[in-house]
């Protein structure tokens, strides 16, 4: 059982309340084949005008956390504890005035007044995340009237505006055109404006740019990085790629299987990072500068979804294994430094 | 959009004409002609009549029908005169005295016919959507179950026997025997609100009975259609955007899911025809399906040649209307899209 930790001991003394608090999050998928645990225990603060990094291989529970936050889980995914403790807009700072959206119904009126409107969602792959038989100008309007008291002719104006403050070139005949005639950073161009639609305060980012080109995907983060300056929104980053968090994130949660092993401003992760995955993790990125001739991987696979192990969620594949113990025991969430937490035996007194 | 319409157009023509040439060669396989089947007909009739013609005489009636020209010049007259509207003339109808147009035997049938496959077209429509739209969404509920057993069974389950088993249920229960189209104080009336009224209770068993297999099938392909595009990316986006469940249901996911359906419409065309035949026989009902059963059977070879083009050209005008609708509902379609 983990316990709740949070990232709001770090360092600014007169910090204002997180903005998003997951608390103990855990998510569910009951299928025939057994219950898939997605999510297990997850907590973590976002701050306004500030960028969480969640970073992790692939199907270790990073888009099931971020649509756990959407209350948009596709079935039969379940959220079966914890909170997501959310300050909506208009509401004075203060530790009373959450809403804590695991608790509302996902297709009630107080979710939908959140989804969309106060929190966005931009996909990794834009091409299948606009429907292929309306025009984006069609989705985009609609993302508009959702959130906005506008006429249609207003609506048209300001998707207009938007796709040219996302820098989509050419705006007004862009509206006429089918996602599957753009080309992918126009794409996510367009994406961007939709979610941007509503002024969202909270913007999460699910792999913005693991289907785009290295050039197109500068740009898109740079774009992102303009609209929350102007904005002052939260992003939720999403991301396997280390380079997208050295980039982008204030603060890194890195996941494996569910969990966040560990937690820590993102200069912490790259110069002090604790945890044995993270370190593998940093261990296989590619470097110019050294001539390495075999790039370090991480020993072993994930784990099947049927079948996790006992203890340490990471200890069949840690280098630094300690057995009796690792294999037995969940390690806890340890403080090491402000606003720094690892779960590892390695830390503390647990080992 | 108009170059894919007129492209259709010139392909529709192109398949009538090859239409045409197989059911010139149908109705030329079997052995002998309308007048050897006359004769036949003549020699077993119960009447009686030792009316038997001479070779002589017969060759004489074929030179006279031009049924005595090469295939390759009677095949090139047909198609001239069906061009300009000749269509032929029916001799079971009306016999060899007095044949009656093939145009008189079909239209007297052919309102009917339209008719109670409308009928039945519309309550498909109006039955399979929403059951299958509430099988893909509550999937796996009971009610999805109840609709997949029951759709199973419509498909299962021949139209003729339905026919059977609901024409005594009605017997059974209410008293009335329900085949035929109209009760017969109305059969020879004129038209008025009544006959119409008395027509559309007659209709509702034949449409349930057509309108059954239809239906399940409907069922069938919209649910697992709407189940492929619900776990669609872009129905998630607009979800995430805010989007109410139903709202989004019915702007996304079904009117990708409904594109089969609507290029399923073309087939209801031909089916107002050739769709129905037993089940018109054993409902009684005076459509065209029983008229070219007996047409062919009888070597009635304007007859049946005429039905046979006309379903022939039902079924391609009906598919250029599916190409048409699919392309205006579907960006891909009119844009040649294909990724």
């Amino acid at each position: 059982m983990q316990q709740t930790h949070t990232a709001s001991s770090r360092a600014a003394p007169e910090a204002p309340p997180a903005l998003l608090s997951v608390r103990d999050l855990a998510t569910h998928f009951p299928v025939d084949e057994g219950n898939v645990v997605a999510v297990d225990g997850v907590s973590f603060d976002l701050y306004e005008g500030q960028t969480l990094g969640i970073v992790g291989e692939s199907g270790c529970g990073k888009s099931v956390t971020a649509l756990s936050i959407m209350m948009a889980l596709s079935r039969p995914g379940r959220i079966v504890k914890g909170e997501i403790l959310y300050r909506p807009r208009g509401q004075d700072p203060g530790p009373d005035e959450v809403i804590d959206l695991a608790a509302l119904k996902p297709d009630g009126k107080e979710m939908r007044a959140i989804r969309g409107a106060e929190i966005g969602y931009i996909f990794q792959e834009p091409m299948t995340a606009f429907s292929p038989v309306h025009t984006v100008g069609n989705q985009l309007i609609e993302a508009i009237r959702l959130h906005r008291d506008v006429d249609g002719k207003e609506a048209k104006s300001l998707a207009i505006e938007l796709l040219r403050q996302v820098e989509v070139p050419l705006a007004e005949q862009r509206l006429d055109a089918y996602s599957w005639e753009l080309s992918g950073g126009l794409r996510q161009r367009v994406m961007i404006a939709t979610v941007m639609a509503s002024n969202p305060r909270v913007l999460i980012a699910d792999e913005p740019t693991t289907a785009l080109d290295v050039t197109t995907q500068a740009q898109i983060l740079d774009l992102m990085r303009s609209l929350q300056q102007q904005s002052g929104m939260a992003i939720i980053m999403i991301t396997h790629d280390l380079g997208v968090i050295a980039e982008m994130a204030d603060y890194v949660a890195v996941m494996y299987l569910g969990k966040v092993v560990e937690n820590a401003p993102v200069d912490d992760i790259f110069h002090a990072p604790k945890h044995p995955y993270t370190k593998a993790l940093l261990r296989s990125i590619p470097k110019i500068t050294e001539a390495e001739e075999e790039l370090a991987t991480i020993a072993g696979t994930v784990p099947h979804a049927y079948s996790r192990p006992e203890g340490c969620l990471f200890h069949p594949r840690c280098p630094e294994f300690m057995a009796g113990t690792c294999d037995a025991r969940t390690p806890p969430p340890l403080p090491v430094s402000p606003g720094h937490h690892v779960s590892c035996f390695l830390y503390g007194d647990g080992g | 959009m108009l170059a894919y319409i007129g492209r259709r157009i010139v392909i529709a023509l192109a398949t009538m004409w090859g239409i045409s040439l197989i059911v010139f060669v149908i109705i030329e396989l079997p052995p002998g002609d309308a007048i050897t089947t006359a004769m036949s007909l003549q020699a077993g009739g119960e009447s009686g009549t030792s009316f038997i013609m001479t070779d002589e005489e017969m060759n004489n009636l074929r030179r006279l029908y031009a049924l005595d020209r090469p295939l390759l010049v009677r095949y090139v007259n047909w198609l001239q005169r069906l061009a300009v509207g000749r269509w032929g003339v029916s001799y079971t109808y009306g016999g060899y005295a007095s044949p009656t147009p093939v145009w008189e035997v079909v239209s007297d049938k052919f309102a009917m016919t339209v008719a109670v496959t409308g009928a039945a077209t519309v309550l498909t429509w109006l039955l399979f959507v929403p059951i299958g739209v509430y099988s893909a969404v509550r999937q796996y509920s009971l009610g999805d179950y109840a609709a997949s057993f029951i759709g199973f069974m419509g498909m299962a389950v021949p139209d003729f026997l339905i026919a059977l088993v609901m024409l005594f249920l009605v017997f059974r229960f209410a008293g009335v025997a329900v085949a035929g189209l109209f009760s017969p104080e109305y059969i020879d009336a004129a038209w008025s609100l009544g006959k119409l009224w008395d027509l559309l209770k007659h209709l509702i068993i034949p449409g349930i009975v057509l309108g059954t297999a239809g239906t399940a099938g409907g069922i069938r392909i919209l649910r697992a259609n709407l189940l492929d595009e619900i776990r669609k990316p872009y129905v998630l986006t607009a979800r995430t955007r805010g989007l109410p469940e139903m709202r989004l249901l019915l702007k996304y996911p079904l009117r990708v899911a409904l594109n089969p359906a609507v290029s399923s419409v073309g087939y209801v065309l031909p089916a107002l025809i050739g769709g129905s035949v037993i089940v018109s026989v054993v409902l009684d009902l005076n459509t065209l399906g029983p008229v070219l059963l007996e047409a062919l059977r009888g070597q009635d070879t304007q007859l049946a040649a005429f039905i046979m083009m006309l379903i022939g050209g039902l079924t391609v005008i009906g598919t250029l209307i599916s190409d048409i609708l699919l392309a205006w509902l579907d960006p891909r379609i009119r844009k040649g899209f294909t990724g």
